[in-house]
């Protein structure tokens, strides 16, 4: 009894020892603080990757792909039916966009990513990325429902953008070509086909250059029937197995050839990410930050990758039915989303049925993929489907892996650097247990006397000790306690903070343009905070051992006679 | 120095001490503090052990109340050894046995007059037995400070009482054990004469009602006098035994 009653009156007595627990209930707030933000942090990363990528991917080694996509997927519903809740072919290549911005072309290295809307709704959570989905105007309203699948179909407002934009680049177009009459003599431009040829035009003060990508890029569409045809016939050994099929196709010759109109969107389309055709822009009136969009959805894109089978280059442009921003700026400024079968037409993996209205009745099951993307029922199964594709599957044609296999280094790197940081905050717990211990000490050369009249009453050695153990034990509970309650208010109001920081500071502590988050993401894991408050309070108690050995081995008489 | 092994358990020696021989270490020198000291107490005696200032007064009193360890000798106490005993039932002798009063009174600094006297209760009994019989101990230390003079100050911390008030204070802190010698080291020594005389009596009311055995050290004559009996120590050795008159 007289342990802790004596524990209980030093507690709050002392104030000399709850200074020196300051450090301890810092270190336990700055602990729990910094663990949620990076575990909030962490788990938006993952979620953002996750959205992007599914599950389990198997890519073929070789860009061609396989030929056979149903085969492939007959074989993986053997091979892990059970444990797949939907699949969905794509091709994944490299490739290069080019847009007009500002009077010049502007290029960007990409990956041209060929996906089935459908599909892709079924095996990753992405449609709730993109703009049309997430943007507000000035009503407060999105352009789409965010429940709403994807689709290539443009919103209204990427159709207003569209024509007004055609109509421009139409007007555009005969000025440049009434300017350029006078200095270099050029094609005569059809309507229609003029709709990309955009560069020259807002340099009117300068001289007509030519661009030799604009050459192509201006004709490839009239072109892109005769493209088509002498391909299916060059690439003949290849292509004739999977052409076969179309021909059963029963829609295959069915429909009118539509009349062309310029501001229907091409049969190419496209979903951008964000960092590839914006970038943040202040307003120097305001002082605000603002996103300016170099590329709208509703106007079109040049796109050029490689053919499969052979090292020659394929062309074509699509229309931006939207654009995506995942949060992951490695994806965002990289990732371009195409529709599967424009993708595999431009690249020879995919032949028309019919060669006079290549872009109809086209199916991806008839040409080649270069990867499948599969969404399990339970991703704790991950392991074992990626275990029993790999044995089921050639070795050396298919690589299997998980999205977190995939993104492995930067996921390890993240885990590393919030592992080294928990590292360095525990250090600071543990200088404060030394501050215990100093602090500890004097205040049993203190008691030196008091300790003496306890043994004298009859105290038991132990119990001398039992009360200083006890004491450090109160203050490493005070201590961790007050710590994981400033830790958590911390946390709680964390975006109250940074925005008073930012009032004070006038400039924004965190800017949502440059971490791509509307707010801090923090959570909180139960298991840390507790893990953080015991380690914490074991450190203050480890902290008191050795003054309360030395308390309990005073010599009652020496004590006593302690001036 | 010849150390009988047994005493007749029916002699009415209390506590006795045998050829105690003590000595401190200062640096390199053994500085022999007492040297073969035979002292007989009976019980319900009222003892002064009296000298001068080195004299070796208080180790005695330590080494009776087992707070020190003689390097010969022995301690016994109703006819058997204590002095060889383990550092538990040492313990436990002091919490039942032995009373101890201080000349600086030392009262824990941080406990109420009242927790300060029921201090060796707290430490006898374990948390649990303390709390269901606390009723029961906060009226015995009531009754004890009443005995003192000191019921009206029971809240107080003894940083607010007065000297002669933090002696009668520890004077009850070692009468709730209940033990049957108590050991007084100057227990007047820091009070002025009016307290002092006040402890005094109280002390000799114990001797008388309870048949509490004391033995007092102190260095003032006049203060031996009241004892039944003086010892006198001088360096190290018994000088003289006498009756007080």
């Amino acid at each position: 009894m007289y342990k802790f009653l004596l524990a209980n009156r030093y507690l709050r007595t002392r104030y000399i020892a709850l200074a020196s627990i300051i450090s301890v209930t810092l270190g336990v707030a700055t602990m729990i603080v910094v663990n949620s933000v990076m575990s909030g942090f962490s788990s938006q990363m993952k979620d953002r990757i996750h959205a992007i990528l599914s599950d389990v991917m198997i890519e073929t080694t070789s860009t061609d792909g396989t030929d056979d996509p149903r085969a492939l997927m007959a074989t993986v519903e053997e091979l892990a039916g059970g444990y797949i809740e939907a699949m969905t072919p794509s091709v994944e290549i490299y490739g290069m966009i080019s847009f007009d911005w500002a009077g010049q072309t502007v290029y960007r290295p990409v990956t041209l990513i060929g996906i089935d809307p459908q599909g892709k709704n079924q095996v990753s959570p992405f449609a709730g990325h993109m703009l049309s989905r997430t943007e507000l105007d000035e009503n407060g309203q999105t352009q789409r429902d965010m429940n709403d699948p994807l689709d290539w179909e443009l919103t209204d407002e990427a159709k207003k953008v569209r024509e007004e934009w055609v109509e421009w680049e139409q007007f555009k177009e005969q000025y440049d070509y009434q300017y350029s009459e006078t200095s270099s003599p050029k094609t005569p431009i059809a309507q229609g086909s003029n709709v990309q040829r955009t560069v020259v035009i807002e340099s009117t003060e300068f001289p007509v250059h030519d661009d030799p990508f604009q050459t192509v890029s201006g004709t490839e569409q009239n072109e892109i029937p005769k493209f088509d045809t002498v391909q299916s016939n060059t690439v003949a050994p290849v292509s004739t197995q999977p052409a076969m099929p179309q021909f059963e196709d029963p829609f295959a010759n069915q429909g009118p050839v539509k009349k062309h109109d310029p501001t229907d969107p091409l049969f190419g389309r496209v979903y951008l990410g964000a960092g590839l055709v914006s970038f943040p822009y202040k307003d120097k009136a305001t002082g605000k930050t603002h996103i300016m969009y170099m590329v709208k959805p509703g106007q079109d894109v040049n796109l050029t990758t490689i053919k499969a089978g052979k090292p020659e280059p394929a062309n074509f442009k699509a229309t931006v039915t939207d654009v995506f921003k995942s949060g992951m700026s490695e994806y965002d400024s990289n990732l371009v989303y195409c529709n599967l079968e424009q993708l595999q037409l431009a690249r020879g993996m995919l032949f028309s049925p019919d060669p006079a209205r290549p872009e109809e009745n086209l199916d991806w099951k008839n040409g080649s993929v270069t990867s499948l993307q599969i969404k399990l029922k339970n991703y704790n199964d991950a392991g074992e489907v990626v275990r029993q594709l790999r044995s089921g599957l050639e070795p050396g044609t298919y690589q299997v892996r998980t999205w977190e296999e995939k993104q492995g280094p930067l996921l390890e790197a993240v885990a590393m650097e919030s592992a080294i940081l928990n590292v360095l905050l525990f250090l600071i717990i543990a200088v404060a247990g030394f501050g215990i211990l100093a602090i500890f000490y004097m205040i049993v050369v203190e008691k030196t006397r008091d300790i003496g009249i306890l043994k004298a009453l009859g105290a038991s050695s132990r119990g001398v000790m039992v009360i200083f153990l006890s004491y450090g034990l109160a203050l490493g509970v005070v201590g961790s306690s007050v710590g994981v309650v400033l830790g958590l208010l911390f946390v709680r109001y964390i975006n109250e903070i940074e925005k008073l920081l930012s009032l004070m500071t006038g400039r924004k502590v965190f800017d949502e343009a440059i971490y791509y988050f509307r707010e801090i993401p923090t959570i909180v894991h139960p298991s840390t905070v507790i893990w953080v408050a015991l380690g914490s309070i074991i450190i203050a108690v480890l902290a008191s051992v050795m003054p309360a050995r030395r308390a309990a081995s005073l010599h009652p008489v020496q004590a006593l006679r302690y001036e | 120095m010849s150390q009988p092994s047994t005493i007749p358990m029916n002699t009415p020696i209390h506590l006795c001490a045998k050829a105690l021989d003590k000595a401190y270490q200062k640096g390199e020198h053994k500085i022999p503090v007492l040297r073969g000291v035979d002292v007989k107490i009976e019980r319900g005696e009222f003892l002064s052990i009296v000298g001068q200032s080195g004299s070796g007064k208080s180790t005695l009193m330590h080494l009776l109340g087992l707070l020190d360890d003689p390097d010969v000798g022995e301690v016994w106490l109703d006819g058997n050894r204590i002095d060889n005993l383990p550092a538990t039932t040492r313990d436990k002798l002091h919490n039942h046995v032995f009373g101890f009063v201080f000349q600086f009174y030392h009262l824990l600094p941080e406990l109420t007059l009242l927790e300060n006297v029921l201090s060796p209760l707290m430490i006898r009994h374990s948390a649990w037995d303390y709390w269901k019989r606390r009723s029961e101990f906060r009226e015995m230390a009531k009754e004890i400070t009443k005995q003192v003079g000191l019921d009206h100050r029971l809240k107080h911390k003894p940083s607010e009482l007065s000297g002669g008030e933090m002696q009668r204070a520890a004077i009850a802190r070692a009468l709730i054990g209940n033990p049957s010698v108590l050991l007084a080291d100057e227990p007047t020594g820091n009070l002025d004469s009016q307290s002092g005389g006040e402890i005094m009596t109280l002390l000799h009311k114990l001797n008388e009602e309870s048949k509490l055995t004391i033995i007092m050290v102190t260095h003032d004559d006049n203060i031996a006098q009241q004892a039944q009996r003086i010892v006198r120590l001088s360096e190290g050795r018994i000088q003289a035994l006498n009756e007080a008159a």
